[in-house]
C-alpha cells in the first residue's frame, strides 16, 4: 500500500480506500460477540439498584422485618410479662428489684426503651407493634394482589357487557368509606368471635380480623382498575391476537402474555398499598378498633402513650417513629419501583 | 384458478359497534359482504385504501373477529366450533407492525414455539428446541439468536421471527397482513422473496394485503380490489394489469409508478377527488360513487353486485 495518495481537501467527498478493506477475522468475531441478551426485569431490577434512596429504604425494611421476625424469639421479656415493680421506668434504667439481682451478680437484661404503666418492657412491646403492622401491610397487599389481579384481568380480557359489570361493582366498593365499614363489621363479629376457640383467632381479636376482612374486600379496586386498563391496552397488542391465532385459550393468554406485561404496574400499585395498609391498621388501632389488648400494635401503643404524654414524652417517640420510618421507607421504595420498572413515567 | 379450493370465504361481514351517544351504538360496517376462493397454492392478493377494512377480512376469515355474518369454508368444511381448532393449526397470519407483533417479555425461542405448546405439537423439550431452531433456519436467524429477547432485533429481523412462528404449526394457509409495509424498501424485495421461496417449499396458500398494487402485483395470481368493505374487482394479476374495468382500480393503478418513461408519459395520472366516506356513513348504492368520475344517478340507487366481465375477471360497478 504505497502508492501515493492525492491530497486530500477537507471538504471534498473522496473517500479513502483503507476504510474499505474486508474486515479481518478478529474485527468479526467482534462483531459477533454482541452484549448480553437482558429481560425487562433485570434491567428493570439493574435501575433499582442504582436508586440509591430506594436500596437505603429496602435495607431500613429488611432490617426492620428482620428484627420484627428473629427479635422476639430470643428477647428474655414477652410483651405480656408484667412486673409491677418496674412500672413506668426510663430507658436503661432498672427497678429496685433488679438492681438488688444486678448486686447479686445476676445479669439483668436492659429495659432498652423503659417500660410502661405496667411495667412491661416496652422494647418488645413495639417489636410486636411492628411485628403486627408488617404483617397487616403484607398481608394485605397479597390479598391486593391476587384479588385484584385476576378480577382486573379478567374484566380486562372478556371486556364488553362483562367488563362494564364489573367495573360498576367496583366504582360502588370504592365509594364506600373503609373506617365506617371496618367499625361495623367489628361490631358485627365480635360475638362470633368471642365463641371462637380458635387460638389465634381470639388472639388478634375482632378488630384485627375486621381489618384483614375489610382489607380483602375493599383495597383490591385500586388493583384491578390498574390491571384492567393495562390489559386493556395489551389486549390490542398483535401478540394477543397471533397466539390466539395459534389457538391459545383465554387463560393461556392471560396468564403467558398478559400478567407477565402487567407486572410493573402490580408491583407498584402493591409497593404503594403496603404503607396505605399500615397506616390504616394504625389509625384504627389508635382509635381503639384494631388489635384487641394485651397485644400491641403500633396505633395502640401511641395511643396509650398519650395519657402520659407529659412525663413520658419517649412512650410516644418510639411507635410514632417505627410507623413513620416504616412507611416512609415502603413510599420511597415505591417511586424507586416505579422509577425502575416503568422509566416512561419517570418525572 | 385450475388448483382445488382451499379457502372459500363467503357473504363475509364484520360489523364493529361503535360508540354514537349515551347507551347508543351504530354497526361500522368494516367489511360488508366479501365473497371469493383461494386456490391450494395460490396467493390472493388484496389491495385497497388505509381503513377500506383489508385488516379486518384477513382477521374475521382466521376468526380472529367473531363474523357478523357469512361464512368460510376451509378444505370443504366450515370453520365453526367444531373445526376451529385444527383450522387455528392450519390456518396463521403474519402481521404488519413487527413490533407490537412480538412479546417484549419472551425470548425469540417462546415466541415462535409457542404455537407448538399451544398444540402440543412437540413431546419433549429437545424436539421443540429442534424445530425451533429448524425454523428460524428456514427464516434466516442464526440458532445463537434463540435465547435473545425480541428488542434486540431489527424491524426486517422481527418480521422474519414473525413468519417462522406463524410457519411453526405447518399451516397450510396464512394470511399476510402487509407484512412489507413496515419495513424499508431494500428490506421489502427480500421478505416478499422470501415469502415465495417458501411458498414453493411448502406449498402455501395466502393471502396477501397491501395498501398498493406494486407489491402484490409480483406475489400474487390473482387480485382483489377492496373499497370501503366491499370488493369492487377480482382477477387475474395480468388481466387486472391490461384491463381494469372498475373506475377505482383504474385510478389505483394509474399510481403504479410505470419503469418505462415513454408509457409513464403516455399514461396520465388519475387522482381521486374528495375523501373516503366514513365507513359509519356509508353512500347509498354504489360506496364508490361519491368519488367516481362516471356516477350517474342509477349509482345512488342500489349497490352493484361482482358480475363477470370476462372469464375469471369480476367487478362490480353498473355503468360496464
Ligand atoms: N376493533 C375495532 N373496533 C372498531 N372499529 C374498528 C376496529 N378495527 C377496525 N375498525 C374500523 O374498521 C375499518 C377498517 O379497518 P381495517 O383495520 O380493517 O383497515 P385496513 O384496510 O386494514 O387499513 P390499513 O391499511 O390502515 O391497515 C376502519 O374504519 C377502522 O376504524
Ligand atoms: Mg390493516
Amino acid at each position: 500500500m504505497d502508492t501515493v495518495k492525492p491530497k486530500k481537501n477537507p471538504f471534498s467527498l473522496q473517500l479513502d480506500p483503507e476504510l474499505f478493506k474486508p474486515a479481518s477475522d478478529e474485527e468479526k468475531a467482534q462483531v459477533v460477540t454482541q452484549r448480553e441478551s437482558v429481560s425487562f426485569m433485570r434491567d428493570a431490577m439493574r435501575r433499582l439498584v442504582h436508586n440509591r434512596m430506594a436500596m437505603v429504604c429496602l435495607v431500613i425494611l429488611v432490617v426492620i422485618t428482620l428484627i420484627a421476625i428473629i427479635v422476639p424469639m430470643i428477647y428474655p421479656y414477652t410483651y405480656t410479662q408484667q412486673d409491677v415493680t418496674a412500672k413506668y421506668l426510663r430507658p436503661f434504667q432498672y427497678s429496685a428489684k433488679e438492681q438488688a439481682r444486678i448486686a447479686a451478680g445476676q445479669k439483668v437484661f436492659p429495659h432498652i426503651m423503659g417500660t410502661d404503666n405496667l411495667g412491661r418492657d416496652y422494647a418488645i412491646r413495639v417489636i410486636y407493634g411492628t411485628r403486627i403492622s408488617l404483617m397487616v401491610g403484607f398481608i394485605s397487599a397479597l390479598i391486593v394482589v391476587i384479588i385484584g389481579i385476576l378480577y382486573g384481568a379478567i374484566s380486562g380480557y372478556f371486556g364488553g357487557r362483562v367488563d362494564l359489570i364489573m367495573m360498576r361493582i367496583v366504582d360502588i366498593i370504592y365509594s364506600l368509606p373503609d373506617v365506617l365499614i371496618v367499625i361495623l363489621l367489628s361490631v358485627a363479629i365480635k360475638d362470633f368471635i368471642s365463641t371462637s376457640k380458635n387460638d389465634l383467632i381470639v388472639r388478634l381479636g375482632a378488630g384485627m380480623i375486621s381489618i384483614f376482612i375489610v382489607f380483602g374486600l375493599l383495597y383490591w379496586v385500586g388493583m384491578a382498575r390498574q390491571v384492567r386498563g393495562q390489559i386493556l391496552s395489551i389486549k390490542e397488542q398483535e401478540y394477543v391476537m397471533a397466539s390466539k391465532a395459534a389457538g391459545a385459550s383465554a387463560m393461556y393468554i392471560i396468564f403467558k402474555h398478559m400478567i407477565p406485561n402487567c407486572i410493573s404496574v402490580i408491583i407498584i400499585t402493591a409497593a404503594m398499598q403496603i404503607p396505605s395498609a399500615i397506616f390504616t391498621e394504625s389509625f384504627l388501632s389508635f382509635v381503639g378498633m384494631g388489635v384487641s389488648i394485651p397485644m400491641p400494635s403500633l396505633g395502640s401503643l401511641a395511643s396509650d402513650a398519650r395519657s402520659g404524654l407529659t412525663s413520658y414524652p419517649y412512650m410516644l417517640l418510639f411507635p410514632a417513629l417505627t410507623i413513620f420510618l416504616i412507611v416512609l421507607s415502603f413510599n420511597l421504595l415505591g417511586n424507586g419501583l416505579r422509577d425502575a420498572f416503568d422509566p416512561k413515567l419517570r418525572s | 384458478m385450475n388448483e382445488p379450493v382451499l379457502v372459500e370465504v363467503k357473504n363475509l361481514k364484520r360489523y364493529f359497534p361503535v360508540n354514537t351517544g349515551f347507551l347508543r351504538t351504530t354497526p361500522l360496517k368494516a367489511v360488508d359482504d366479501v365473497s371469493f376462493t383461494i386456490g391450494r397454492g395460490e396467493t390472493l392478493g388484496l389491495v385497497g385504501e388505509s381503513g377500506c377494512g383489508k385488516s379486518t377480512v384477513g382477521r374475521t376469515i382466521l376468526h380472529l373477529y367473531k363474523p357478523t355474518a357469512g361464512e368460510v369454508i376451509f378444505d370443504g368444511k366450515t370453520v365453526g366450533p367444531g373445526t376451529i381448532k385444527e383450522f387455528r393449526r392450519r390456518a396463521q397470519i403474519v402481521f404488519q407492525d413487527p413490533y407490537s407483533s412480538l412479546n417484549p417479555r419472551l425470548t425469540v425461542a417462546d415466541i415462535v414455539g409457542e404455537p407448538l405448546d399451544v398444540n402440543k405439537l412437540c413431546k419433549t423439550r429437545k424436539e421443540r428446541t429442534e424445530r425451533v431452531r429448524e425454523l428460524l433456519a428456514t427464516v434466516g436467524i442464526s440458532s445463537e439468536q434463540m435465547t435473545r429477547y425480541a428488542h434486540e432485533f431489527s424491524g426486517g429481523q422481527r418480521q422474519r421471527i414473525g413468519i417462522a412462528r406463524a410457519l411453526a404449526s405447518r399451516p397450510e394457509f396464512i394470511v399476510c397482513d402487509e407484512p412489507v409495509s413496515a419495513l424499508d424498501v431494500s428490506i421489502q424485495a427480500q421478505v416478499v422473496n422470501m415469502f415465495e421461496d417458501l411458498q414453493s417449499q411448502f406449498g402455501l396458500s395466502y393471502l396477501f394485503i397491501a395498501h398498493d398494487l406494486s407489491v402484490v402485483k409480483h406475489i400474487s395470481s390473482r387480485i382483489a380490489v377492496m373499497y370501503l368493505g366491499h370488493i369492487v374487482e377480482i382477477a387475474g394479476a395480468n388481466e387486472l394489469y391490461r384491463h381494469a374495468v372498475h373506475p377505482y382500480t383504474v385510478s389505483l393503478l394509474s399510481a403504479v409508478p410505470v419503469p418505462d418513461p415513454e408509457r409513464a408519459r403516455a399514461s396520465h395520472r388519475i387522482v381521486l377527488e374528495g375523501d373516503v366516506p366514513s365507513p359509519l356513513h356509508m353512500p347509498s348504492g354504489c360506496p364508490f360513487r361519491t368519488r367516481c368520475s362516471r356516477a350517474t344517478a342509477k349509482c345512488a340507487e342500489s349497490c352493484p353486485q361482482l358480475e363477470e366481465v370476462a372469464p375469471g375477471h369480476m367487478a362490480a360497478c353498473l355503468e360496464l
